[in-house]
C-alpha cells in the first residue's frame, strides 16, 4: 500500500516510523524484497561528506555609523576576496576565494593554504572574522572605509546557498601522463600511479533517487550538521545521460542547490580544504532522508555499490580539453576494493568523499527522525527528469571582433 | 637482525664528513637511505633504515650523537592529527610505502607508522592539513 509524506510525518510524530540508512537498506529488501520493505520501511536516509567547490555563504553584515556601502567597491574578510556587488551591506564569500596576495601556482604546486571554505569554517566556528573595506562615498552612504572585526553571533544573516553539490555520481580522475598532476580530484601520480573517486555511491543521496521522485524543490536536509533544504536542482544538472538498467547515471548526473542556516552548522561537518596545486574548497556534510512512499521507492533506495558504475577519465589530457573519452568503466565495489584494473594496470584507489563520514551522517538523520527532531518535507517542485531534455552545455566561445 | 629507521639533522659543518660510510665500516650496519637533503650553508637532512647486531647499532647511535649529529627515530616524526582527519582516502594513493590502508568494514584509513619513510607525499595531498612532519 503506498504512503504519503503526510503519513509517514504522523509516524514520526508518534515515535513509530522506521527510520534505516541507505547501508541497511540494501540487506532489507535482499531479504524481505522491495514491497515487504515498502510495507516495513518509512525512512531510508543517505548522506555524503566531501569538497564542494559551487559552495559559498551570504552574510548580512549590519549598517556602520556613518553608513557605508560596500557594493563598487573592495571588500575582504580575513584577506580573502569577496563579491559585494548587493545592495550596501550583503556580501557573499565563495568557498574557492582566495586573498589577492596568494602566491597561488606561481610556485607550482600552490599549496593554498587559506581560502574562502577557510573563512566559512572560522565563521562557523564563532571566530572573530576581519573585515576590510574600501568603497566611495554617496550621498546616502558616506563612509568610505571600514576596518573591524565581525562575528557570525553578532551579523544579521549568515546563509550557506550552494549552486551546485550532491553530484549524481562522479568520474575516476586517473593520469596517464608522466608527470604528477595536482587537481581537485587530489594528487594524481604518473602513469596511471593512482585513481580517485567522489562518491558515496550507495550512501549517495541522488543515486537513491534515480529519478528524483522524491528528492526536489523544498526537500528538507541536513546540511552541515543544521537544517537545510534544497533549493533548486543544481546548476550543471545533466539528467540525459545513459542510465543502467536498474536507471541509475553511469556518468555525473543530477546536481541539486542547496542553503541553510550558516549560523546553525556545526565545524564538524563544514570544513575548509587546501587542494594542492589547485585551490581552496569546503567540505561539507549533507544527510537527505527519503521517504519509501511505495515499492519502486524501497527499489531504488536498496542500490548497492555493485550496481553502480562510473567511467574512469584522464585528468592529463581527456578532462582539460573537455574531451568525453572513458579509459573504462567500474563499480563502486570495485573501486572500495582498494585496486581496480585499467589498460591490464593494477592501479590503487581511493575516495575523496569521506564513506565512514557518509555513515556517520546518515546515522545522525536517522536518529533525528527517529527521535521526532526532524519531519520530512514534501517537494514543491520536481527536477527536470531524465526525458526533460534539460542539458549540460558547453561554453561555445565566439570571436570578439575589434575589440579585447 | 636489528632494523630501525630514523632521522639525522648534521649541522652544515659536518656535511663533508663521511659520517654514513662510517657507520658500514666501524659498525657493520647496512644502510639504505629513504630521504637526503643536504643544501650547502644549511643543516643537512637524512632519513635512514639501518640493520645489524643491535650492540653495534646502540655503538653507532652513539657515534653519531658524539660527531654533533642530532638522532630522533623517525616514526614519531610524521603525525595524523585525529581530530582533523575525515578518513577520505587522499592519502592513500600518493603513499609510495602503502603506509595508509582503507579498513574494509569501517572504511577508516588505517596510519600503519612504522611503514612509514617520511616522504612527505600525504602533508601536501592532505586537504584537511592533518599530515604534519616534523624533524
Amino acid at each position: 500500500m503506498a504512503k504519503t509524506v503526510a503519513q509517514i510525518n504522523e509516524k514520526i510524530k508518534k515515535g513509530e516510523a522506521v527510520v534505516v540508512t541507505a547501508e541497511e537498506m540494501i540487506q532489507i529488501v535482499k531479504n524481505d524484497g522491495a514491497a515487504a520493505a515498502a510495507e516495513k520501511v518509512d525512512v531510508v536516509t543517505t548522506a555524503t561528506f566531501g569538497p564542494m567547490c559551487s559552495s559559498g555563504a551570504y552574510l548580512n553584515l549590519g549598517h556602520t555609523k556613518p553608513k557605508i556601502k560596500l557594493g563598487g567597491g573592495r571588500t575582504t574578510l580575513n584577506g580573502v576576496e569577496v563579491y559585494a556587488g548587493f545592495a550596501a551591506v550583503d556580501i557573499c564569500i565563495g568557498a574557492t576565494a582566495l586573498p589577492e596576495e596568494d602566491p597561488k601556482n606561481k610556485v607550482f604546486p600552490g599549496e593554498f593554504k587559506y581560502g574562502g571554505g577557510h573563512v566559512i569554517e572560522d565563521l562557523v566556528k564563532g571566530k572573530d572574522v576581519k573585515l576590510k573595506a574600501t568603497t566611495y562615498g554617496t550621498d546616502c552612504y558616506p563612509s568610505k572605509k571600514v576596518n573591524t572585526f565581525i562575528n557570525i553571533k553578532d551579523i544579521n544573516e549568515a546563509i550557506l546557498f550552494n549552486p551546485r553539490n550532491l553530484y549524481q555520481n562522479y568520474n575516476v580522475a586517473v593520469n596517464l601522463s608522466d608527470r604528477t598532476l595536482y587537481t581537485y580530484m587530489g594528487t594524481l601520480m604518473s602513469n596511471l600511479g593512482n585513481a580517485n573517486y567522489c562518491s558515496a555511491g550507495q550512501l549517495s543521496p541522488l543515486l537513491n533517487d534515480p529519478f528524483y521522485k522524491t528528492i526536489g524543490i523544498g526537500t528538507r536536509i541536513l546540511l552541515g550538521g543544521g537544517i537545510g533544504y534544497i533549493a533548486w536542482w543544481g546548476t550543471q544538472h545533466n539528467p540525459g545521460v545513459k542510465r543502467s538498467e536498474g536507471g541509475v547515471p553511469l556518468s555525473p548526473a543530477g546536481t541539486a542547490a542547496v542553503i541553510g542556516d550558516l549560523k546553525e552548522m556545526s565545524p564538524k561537518w563544514i570544513k575548509g580544504v587546501s587542494f594542492q596545486g589547485y585551490g581552496t574548497s569546503l567540505a561539507l556534510g549533507i544527510g537527505v532522508p527519503i521517504p519509501v512512499l511505495n515499492q519502486e521507492i524501497a527499489g531504488y533506495t536498496a542500490v548497492s555499490d555493485s550496481e553502480i558504475f562510473t567511467n574512469i577519465v584522464d585528468y592529463s589530457k581527456a578532462y582539460p580539453q573537455g574531451a568525453t573519452e572513458s579509459l573504462g568503466r567500474v563499480s563502486y565495489a570495485e573501486l572500495k576494493s582498494g585496486k581496480i584494473k585499467i589498460s591490464g594496470k593494477e592501479v590503487s584507489t581511493a575516495g575523496i568523499s569521506s564513506y565512514s563520514k557518509a555513515v556517520e551522517i546518515a546515522t545522525e538523520l536517522k536518529e533525528k527522525i527517529i527521535e521526532g527532531d526532524f519531519l520530512l518535507s514534501e517537494a514543491v517542485a520536481s527536477f527536470p527528469g531524465p526525458d526533460s531534455g534539460y542539458k549540460f552545455k558547453p561554453l561555445k566561445t565566439r570571436e570578439i571582433k575589434g575589440g579585447e | 637482525m636489528y632494523s630501525q629507521k630514523i632521522v639525522l639533522h648534521f649541522p652544515y659543518t659536518l656535511v663533508d664528513k663521511p659520517i654514513i660510510y662510517k657507520l658500514t665500516k666501524d659498525f657493520d650496519l647496512e644502510f639504505n637511505i629513504l630521504k637526503a637533503v643536504v643544501n650547502p650553508e644549511e643543516e643537512g637532512l637524512m632519513v635512514l633504515e639501518l640493520k645489524g647486531d643491535e650492540e653495534e647499532y646502540k655503538k653507532a647511535i652513539k657515534y653519531l650523537k658524539d660527531s654533533a649529529v642530532k638522532v630522533q627515530i623517525l616514526s614519531q616524526d610524521v603525525i595524523r592529527d585525529e581530530k582533523k582527519c575525515v578518513h577520505c582516502g587522499l592519502c592513500v594513493g600518493v603513499c609510495p610505502t602503502e603506509a595508509f590502508e582503507v579498513d574494509q568494514k569501517s572504511r577508516e584509513i588505517i596510519f600503519h607508522q612504522e611503514k612509514c619513510i617520511a616522504c612527505g607525499a600525504c602533508v601536501g595531498a592532505c586537504p584537511y592539513k592533518a599530515m604534519t612532519i616534523k624533524f
